[in-house]
């Protein structure tokens, strides 16, 4: 069984060309007859990509099925242009131990709609106290190489201290929540103009800030790589920009999410928990400097902490909510919109955003490769022309608590291969 | 006037109709024997309580019965949103039981205008009685109502708000509503009790309190809400008291004319002194009385008015 992609444009550039896809890997570029068995694709000038990865997903399982599974956050993924993605590790329970993980593993494959990689927990249970058993984990069928508290912020320098050092011997990256959580007590909202007019307690940049910089430090001390999530303030980015010059390339990495680039907290007004998110929506000077520091490198890739709730926790007063947005079938639009139309990425600057930068950081051998003959087919076909009206109803996921409801995004996922088999078509999965 | 949720982006010239309103009752009134008008027979209003209160329930339920609405309290404590029935079904059912208005008053900043937004469909009045830290329309307008009997009339006139403004509705509720009828605000506290970006909003910032008494027509102490505090944003009571309370020394630098109020409950010798609270120039029981007054007007417009109908 072969796919034969006809008259697509690689990473958007020059004239099209057919790619043919057999055994898994990309056969041949160029002008290309199909052969007897091959799904003929009319790519009509598209723009193809090597698949999404994806840093930061939540897909619930196990624990809470009731807003999302790895089936159908895996199905949101594929229809995203995805073909990798990392499940955090604040399940029920916890994924802290090789039990959990693996079983987290096994659930991707069975599912496979996109390669689901285990996040494993920091700590034990999430708590920030006790390191969880890295090295088993590591070991383990998952091969888990990233580890984060993601939610809770491993606040305790000695213990992030510890973990990074101990990280080093396992090639693994540390991935934090960075909020210090004695700054952020009751917080609800960016610490500023707006928060203070709604009465919203403040969530204030520092926060962040302050922690990125304790662990920069950290990490360069302890020769560890350090990821940091979902960067959401300018600050935050001048303290990137610094270590990263001070400590080289290939220790420290982050990541920014698509409703980090778009939306800001002049929203918050309505109180509609929608726009709840941790760390919160923040002003648009923010958003402008995360763009730029996206497109210069300062910021690695884009992540989209998909972030599964059922109705109830969001159909309620704001300070109940539970924070968090669905990210995984809105990402490229939203990138499009922001950094695309707006001229800072090119389709090769959204490759390695989306894909190569991601893939590397994770450590992911067959993800993010180049569009070249002999390897891996993991692609997505994005018609950039097109555009869409966002439903929260007809995502794949469980849930439905989109910040994009009703909002029109350009770029279109219209195919999603994973090894060599379609994924996902025209917004249909496989 | 549908619902009254805030006093943030209320019309002036309405914010004044209510005030007028609650004028002509206080005269109507005055004097009678038999304090109940006719004008909400048959309509029910419930209170909706989240937080401990005593005045503003009370006074909403006076000025309820005052109009002889149907009015029925109901109580629940915060804790139980988490566990139990969720804010959008009690009002639900409210709603399905014939409320034609809820007056709440809730922890989470925002739960009136969330109510609202679900009892839209059902037509019920909502009034926000205390949201969070967001805002306390109802204690604003009462405010206003007593500094304009006392002061004649806002517009020109400088108030300060003296205290913890950071977590303070009465506060916020009071910046919009004053600056809107055309008086000067100048918010009186230490750095770590004013909001972030208190710059944005129409009032000038001072932390000295002996430099501005002279030169206002009115004080308005707000409650150090100690139940509020994460701790540590100030050293102790004692220096607090000495830099932000109003004492007897501090009440003779105020101009002769000028107004003090107090939003209650007062804690006696932190922000405020005793002997001040009882002070000629002390207007804080009338604050309640006006509280009645502005109340039933509230529930008239919202019920009864003829406004934006």
């Amino acid at each position: 069984m072969s796919v034969l992609i006809r008259g697509a444009r690689l990473y958007g550039e020059g004239d099209p060309v057919d790619v043919l896809v057999a055994d898994g890997l990309i056969s041949a570029i160029g002008s290309v007859e199909p052969p007897e068995d091959a799904e003929v694709i009319d790519a009509a000038g598209q723009v193809l990509l090597p698949g999404f990865v994806d840093l930061h997903t939540h897909l619930r399982e196990p624990g809470r099925e009731d807003a999302e599974t790895i089936e159908t956050g895996s199905a949101a993924a594929a229809l995203g242009g995805y073909t990798a993605v990392f499940a955090m590790a604040n399940t029920d329970p916890v994924a802290d131990n090789a039990v959990v993980v693996e079983h987290v593993w096994r659930r991707g494959r069975e599912t496979g709609l996109v390669d689901v990689h285990p996040v494993g927990a920091v700590t034990v249970g999430l708590n920030g106290e006790k390191l969880a058993e890295l090295g088993t984990m590591a070991k383990s069928a998952a091969g888990v190489r990233m580890f984060s508290d993601d939610g809770h912020c491993v606040a305790d320098p000695l213990i992030m201290r510890r973990a990074l050092e101990y990280s080093t011997a396992l090639n693994a990256v540390i991935a934090q929540h960075a909020e210090e959580p004695r700054l952020t007590v009751g917080a609800q909202a960016h610490e500023g103009e707006i928060a203070s007019r709604l009465g919203y307690a403040g969530w204030p940049a520092s926060a962040e800030e302050s922690i990125v910089a304790r662990d920069c430090l950290l990490a360069q001390h302890a020769g560890a790589r350090l990821h940091v999530c979902h960067v959401s303030t300018a600050g935050t980015v001048d303290v990137l920009r610094w270590a990263k010059n001070r400590q080289g390339p290939g220790f420290i990495s982050a990541e920014v999410t698509p409703h980090h680039l778009l939306l800001t907290d002049e929203r918050l007004a309505t109180y509609d928990p929608v726009n709840k998110v941790n760390p919160p929506l923040r002003t648009g000077g923010d958003a402008a400097r995360l763009r730029a520091a996206l497109a210069e490198g300062v910021i690695d890739c884009v992540a989209t902490d998909h972030a599964p709730h059922p109705v109830q926790d969001k159909d309620c007063e704001w300070a109940a909510a539970k924070p968090g947005m669905l990210g995984l079938q809105t990402a490229l639009s939203v990138v499009t919109e922001t950094m695309v139309a707006t001229g800072l990425l090119d389709w090769r600057g959204v490759a390695r955003v989306m894909s190569e930068r991601p893939a590397e950081i994770a450590g992911l051998p067959d993800q993010g490769r180049p569009l070249v003959t002999g390897e891996p087919a993991n692609l997505v076909l994005v018609d950039p022309d097109a555009a869409w009206t966002v439903r929260g109803a007809e995502l794949a996921s469980l849930a439905a608590n989109t910040p994009y409801e009703g909002m029109r995004l350009p770029g279109v996922v219209t195919l999603t291969l994973l090894r060599g088999r379609i994924t996902a078509r025209e917004g249909k999965i496989g | 006037m549908k619902h009254l949720l805030a006093t943030d982006g209320l019309e002036p010239a309405l914010a004044t109709a209510v005030l007028d309103t609650a004028d002509e009752l206080k005269r109507t009134l005055l004097g009678r024997e038999v304090r109940k008008l006719p004008t909400l027979r048959g309509r029910t209003v419930i209170t909706l309580f989240y937080e401990n209160s005593t005045r503003t329930r009370v006074s909403f339920e006076i000025a309820g019965k005052w109009m002889s609405a149907d009015v029925i309290n109901v109580s629940s404590s915060a804790s139980s949103v988490s566990k139990g029935e969720s804010l959008r079904d009690t009002a639900l059912t409210l709603a399905a039981a014939g409320a034609d208005c809820v007056i709440i008053r809730h922890p989470a900043s925002g739960a009136a205008q969330r109510l609202a937004g679900w009892l839209d469909e059902a037509g019920t009045a909502v009034v926000n009685a205390g949201d969070g830290m967001h805002e306390h329309p109802t204690q604003a307008l009462l405010d206003a109502a007593t500094l304009r009997e006392r002061l004649g009339t806002l517009d020109g006139r400088r108030v300060a708000i003296v205290g913890d403004v950071l977590h303070s509705r009465v506060a916020r509720s009071n910046i919009h509503l004053l600056t809107a009828l055309g008086a000067e605000v100048v918010l009186v506290a230490p750095p770590t009790l004013l909001p972030p970006g208190v710059e944005a909003l129409p009032v000038t910032v001072s932390h000295e309190l002996d430099a501005e008494l002279p030169g206002v027509d009115a004080v308005m102490m707000l409650r150090v809400q100690a139940e509020r505090m994460h701790g540590g944003f100030f050293p102790s009571a004692r220096e607090y008291s000495i830099a932000y309370g109003l004492s007897e020394q501090r009440l003779k630098m105020l101009p002769e004319h000028a107004v003090v109020l107090h939003p209650g409950p007062m804690l006696r010798g932190m922000e405020i002194a005793s002997a001040v609270a009882d002070a000629p120039s002390s207007a804080i029981t009338e604050q309640v009385r006006n509280g009645v007054h502005v109340r039933m007007a509230v529930l008239y417009h919202l019920l009864a008015g003829e406004d934006e109908k």
